[in-house]
């Protein structure tokens, strides 16, 4: 069923691929930079005389093509500064061998890879063994090319941003699970079998958390959302969603959803090493593992995009007065810091186990996210005519989300609290 | 020794009693991974480990590692080894091979033909060291033994495992200077015992003399 | 009703409805797996993911120690004692020299009690730090637990090859005291690390012991009622975790352990989580013995001057010592014939024997538990297999 509808999403988005090559602001300011691959392809194609088409085309071509490749240098070097923040919080000095503080230990990793033995299992389905890493990696780079990136960077402006990226985000647990299931292997099973019930049980919570943005942005396409969000409350404080006690709530359930979305520590359990190995990549190896991590860090990427779209205001600056600074400046540094604060949760958490990762998402998060639907609709009617809040309104909705965090506070003092043990001496 | 800070805590008091709000325990863990990864930055006991091939780590005089066999003087002929076998006996692995030097009328030259230790095997605990009567086995510290030569590069033979003394002195100070003053002592003890035997034995003769020459002069006399 | 999403399904695990021997998936855990601590096997019979069976087979590290032993000189045993649990090697030391000193009657120097004293109580700091690391990691915490406990470790270990020639194998203890006196300011470096330990130990519960979902990991975990442990032979602190105050340096003192002043931690429930706490607050009593008898540290000799090195003989007879060992009582058994070589040897390695119950705290739960129950009764294959 989604197949389909994600054609028709790809195909329908091309009409309006001629929109965004009709605005033509100035070659090279800061603000337009990521767009000049584009705009030269497209000035040398009507400079060629080529017909429309062709340039739409090629225009689409370059775009996508400029997000791939930033994002895969990203990829390159995330991989590098993750391990060398998480050697530094383990008092380690992580990798600096290869290059002037390791920096090319992303090329020596990838050479690796590349020349590693390629080993399929004699048991395993070795089509589909092969296609779910390909798999893997396809959405997540169709998902970053919906993201609204700075003022005038969006690859692909599409009316439906956020349903198509969800759409795409589904089909990763797909590859997942033919992943595990094509090894022919037990671990990779298992493993597989965890990924698929916890991706669908996180996508609950991530997209109704999504869904109060929409309900008061009004909108569906993330440009919209950003745009929505501009502005400053007294002259300073940024109109950011995760700025209101709603927004706020579905801000931190997002990034948990996101979070066990993109399989990272502490929900890291459809590969949790010390069960089931590598879980569903447990008979893969060289370049088709490699992709699995490509694939892993380009969903984190884009899945942190769509959290600061929605939540962070995108790329609006933080502060009124900093506009000189190109918006994608912001939009990536706003990235750098939600990766980092991922990277630090995984150097402290432990990892959760099946059953309490579900009823974590059943029993907390889409309850609490639901929550958020009303009152993000109570915060919009008791508005002021400007739009903003008065006082009443911040300490009404504050109160009905601090419910339900009131009772797990109980519950959890009268279960679990570690002041509930007592341990005594005998001499 | 710098004086150890003193603490307060002697010991810890079972967790405390009291309402704790769900997270707060991960946030403090998250504080304290937070302060590891600035101070390891700035504070040198954070970071244990040293790059290896350009620093080293110290190595304390009392480290041990494969033995070797030390003879005085300036080459082989001084090896203190007697070929006694004890430590061939005591050694837990069986890794030293000894094979007593013999003359061609089969008496025993009080010292090894072959002595071969096989430090792939030796699991450098440095009892051979400890049993030896005669000093002349002790542990050295050199580590860098990587090799990828199985029989040539880790079977040592007398030749390899030879040191001189200096090289002894130079790597434990301490214990090379015990042995050295008991050597000394002990030799010197020898050489005064033989020089006793010496004088015992001149004195002894000349009394002999002494009394042949009474002898013979009693005979002429008589 | 509002269930509480932490709590865990399996804390009483209800009885196990008719399995249909279709539905089941048999794994095989090891002896090749990344939280087996070595090479240890558990074939699992999974319903889901629950453990429906699950059988230990150990046996891959299996070294033939006992009966080298018979083959060798005492002394020359006292190296492979090292080997048998190599995180804690003082221990093992002073266990067999303990055995042979029954066996031959060998009197040990006041300071060469002193000196096993402060050793073993600095091994079992190091055991026990490094249990919680390994704990963490089993949890897949990524080894930040575990790097912390080394950092720490690599300290008490830098004071051990100063003082033993060796980081880990140290090779130390001889029958009828030690095989060296102590370097000249050594007991001064000592203090100093017990006096900044507690600094380290403040770090690293601020980093677990609150920590939700170590603390949902853990609680009602592993649980076993106090008598099937008492009935099984479990020791050490999985025992204590379960509120049995066992402690062999407190129901028969060996050493010198009765003249330090020092509590037996005690917990009440002994799921994983109390075994990981008792830790805790026993690292704090040896470091109270450590201070103690680093204070009161004596002059005089660091061996028995009447022991034999060479060509050792014990009497006729048998001899059977028991120390506390970080992990649980370890004990020598040995049967002289008057010759060098003893003529029995057996081991009774407190890892080995808290396993046994690996099947009956596992059973209903998850795979996840599996691996931390594992962890929690903190083995290591060396002694396990030997």
């Amino acid at each position: 069923m989604r197949v389909p509808a994600l054609i028709a999403l790809v195909l329908g988005s091309f009409p309006s691929l001629g929109l965004a090559a009709t605005d033509k602001p100035p070659l090279l300011t800061g603000e337009s930079l990521p767009r000049l691959p584009q705009r030269l392809v497209e000035m040398a194609l009507e400079a060629l005389k080529a017909p429309d088409w062709l340039v739409s085309l090629a225009s689409f071509a370059t775009a996508a093509g400029t997000v791939v490749a930033v994002f895969l240098s990203a990829f390159a070097l995330l991989s590098l500064i993750e391990r060398k923040t998480l050697a530094r919080a383990q008092n380690r000095l992580g990798p600096n061998r290869a290059g002037i503080f390791g920096i090319l230990q992303p090329v020596a990793d990838g050479i690796k890879m590349l020349t590693k033995e390629d080993i399929v299992p004699t048991k395993a389905e070795w089509f589909l063994h092969l296609v779910a890493p390909v798999m893997i990696v396809i959405p997540s780079i169709l998902a970053l090319g919906v993201i609204p990136y700075g003022r005038e960077w969006l690859p692909v402006p599409l009316e439906l941003g956020l349903v198509f990226f969800f759409a795409t985000g589904t089909m990763t647990e797909v590859a997942v699970f033919i992943a595990g299931w094509a090894s022919g292997s037990k671990f990779p099973m298992l493993g597989a079998m965890r990924a698929i019930s916890q991706m669908i049980s996180y996508e609950l919570p991530l997209i109704i958390s999504a869904l109060s943005v929409v309900m008061l942005s009004g909108t569906l396409s993330l440009a919209d959302i950003v745009a929505a969000q501009s502005g400053y409350h007294l002259g300073f404080i940024p109109a950011w969603n995760i700025l209101t006690p709603w927004g706020f709530v579905a801000g931190i359930i997002f990034l948990i959803a996101a979070n066990a979305e993109s399989n990272r520590c502490p929900f890291d359990l459809p590969e949790g090493e010390s069960e089931i190995v590598a879980g569903h990549m447990t008979e893969y190896s060289g370049f088709k593992y490699a992709l699995f991590f490509m694939g892993e860090y380009l969903g984190l990427f884009a899945i942190s995009g769509l959290g600061i779209t929605l939540f962070l205001g995108g790329w609006q600056a933080p502060l009124p007065g900093l506009g000189f600074v190109p918006s994608w400046f912001w939009f990536f540094g706003k990235l750098a810091a939600i990766i980092f604060f991922f990277l630090w949760v995984r150097t402290t958490f432990p990892r959760v186990r099946v059953d309490q990762l579900m009823r974590f998402a059943w029993l907390c998060l889409i309850p609490i996210a639901l929550l958020t639907l009303p009152v993000a609709a109570l915060w919009h009617f008791t508005a002021n005519p400007d739009g903003s809040n008065g006082v009443l309104s911040w300490l009404l909705c504050s109160a009905i989300l601090a419910v339900p965090f009131i009772i797990i506070t109980v519950i959890f003092n009268r279960r679990l609290a570690p002041s509930l043990r007592t341990y005594h001496y005998a001499e | 020794m710098e004086s150890p800070a003193p603490t307060t805590r002697a010991s810890s008091p079972p967790p405390a009693a009291g309402w704790s709000l769900p997270g707060i325990g991960l946030l403090k863990g998250m504080a304290v991974t937070a302060v590891n990864m600035i101070q390891s930055y700035y504070r040198k006991d954070r970071m244990t480990t040293v790059q290896y091939p350009e620093e080293r780590a110290p190595i304390s005089p009392n480290f041990r590692n494969f033995p070797f066999l030390v003879y005085d003087g300036d080459n082989m002929a001084g090896l203190r080894c007697t070929a006694c076998s004890i430590c061939e006996k005591e050694c837990p692995p069986q890794c030293i091979y000894i094979v007593l030097d013999r003359d061609e009328n089969g008496k025993s030259l009080k010292r090894p033909k072959v002595f071969d230790i096989d430090v792939s095997v030796c699991m450098n605990c440095g009892i051979c060291a400890e049993v030896c009567p005669f000093d002349s086995i002790y542990m050295d510290g050199q580590y860098e033994l990587a090799t990828g030569d199985r029989f040539g590069g880790l079977l040592f033979n007398k030749e390899t495992l030879a040191r001189s003394t200096d090289y002894h002195a130079q790597l434990r100070p301490l214990e090379a200077a015990e042995v050295a003053a008991r050597r000394k002592a002990e030799e010197e003890k020898k050489l005064a015992a033989q020089a006793a035997k010496v004088a015992k034995a001149k004195l002894e003769k000349e009394q002999k003399e002494l009394k042949a020459k009474e002898e013979q002069e009693k005979g002429t006399g008589a | 009703m509002i269930s509480n999403p932490f709590m865990s399904p399996a804390a009483a695990p209800a009885s196990v409805p008719e399995l249909d021997e279709d539905q089941l998936l048999h794994v095989s855990l090891g002896p090749q797996h990344p939280s087996t601590h070595g090479v240890f096997r558990m074939n699992v019979v999974l319903d889901g993911e629950t453990v429906v069976s699950l059988k230990p087979v150990f046996g891959y590290l299996h070294r033939n120690h006992e009966k080298i032993a018979e083959g060798v000189t005492f002394l020359s045993s006292m190296p492979f004692t090292d080997r048998l649990d190599y995180i804690c090697p003082l221990t093992n030391n002073w266990a067999y020299a303990q055995a042979v000193e029954k066996l031959a009657g060998i009197e040990v120097p006041e300071r060469a009690e002193y000196m096993r004293v402060i050793t073993a109580e600095l091994t079992r700091l190091i055991n026990h730090t490094a249990f919680v690391g390994f704990f963490l990691g089993d949890m897949g915490a990524w080894g930040t637990a575990l790097m912390y406990a080394f950092r720490e470790r690599e300290k008490i270990l830098d004071l051990f090859e100063e003082l033993t020639g060796a980081r880990m194998m140290s090779n130390f203890m001889r029958f009828g005291g030690c095989r060296n006196d102590l370097p000249a300011g050594w007991a001064a470096k000592a203090s100093t690390l017990v006096n900044e330990f507690p600094r380290f130990l403040d770090e690293l519960e601020n980093l677990i012991i609150g920590n939700e979902v170590l603390i949902a990991r853990t609680q009602n975990v592993g649980a076993l009622p106090k008598e099937a442990l008492i009935n099984g032979g479990i020791t050490g602190p999985m025992l204590r975790a379960a509120g049995v105050a066992y402690d062999i340096r407190k129901a028969e003192p060996y050493g010198i352990y009765d003249r330090f002043k020092f509590r037996i931690p005690l917990g009440t429930t002994g799921d994983c989580y109390d075994r990981m706490m008792i830790r805790f607050l026993e690292l704090r009593e040896s470091l109270a013995i450590l201070r103690q008898a680093l204070d009161q540290l004596p002059e005089g000799q660091f061996i028995n001057p009447k022991s034999k090195i060479r060509n050792f003989k014990a009497p006729v007879g048998e001899a059977y010592a028991r120390i506390e060992g970080p992990k649980g009582e370890l004990g020598f058994y040995l049967i002289s014939d008057g010759s060098t070589n003893p003529f029995r040897y057996r081991i009774r390695p407190p890892s080995f024997i808290n396993l046994t119950l690996l099947e009956d705290m596992c059973l209903g739960l998850d795979l996840a538990d599996v691996v931390i129950i594992l962890g929690s009764v903190d083995i290591v294959l060396g002694e396990v297999d030997r």
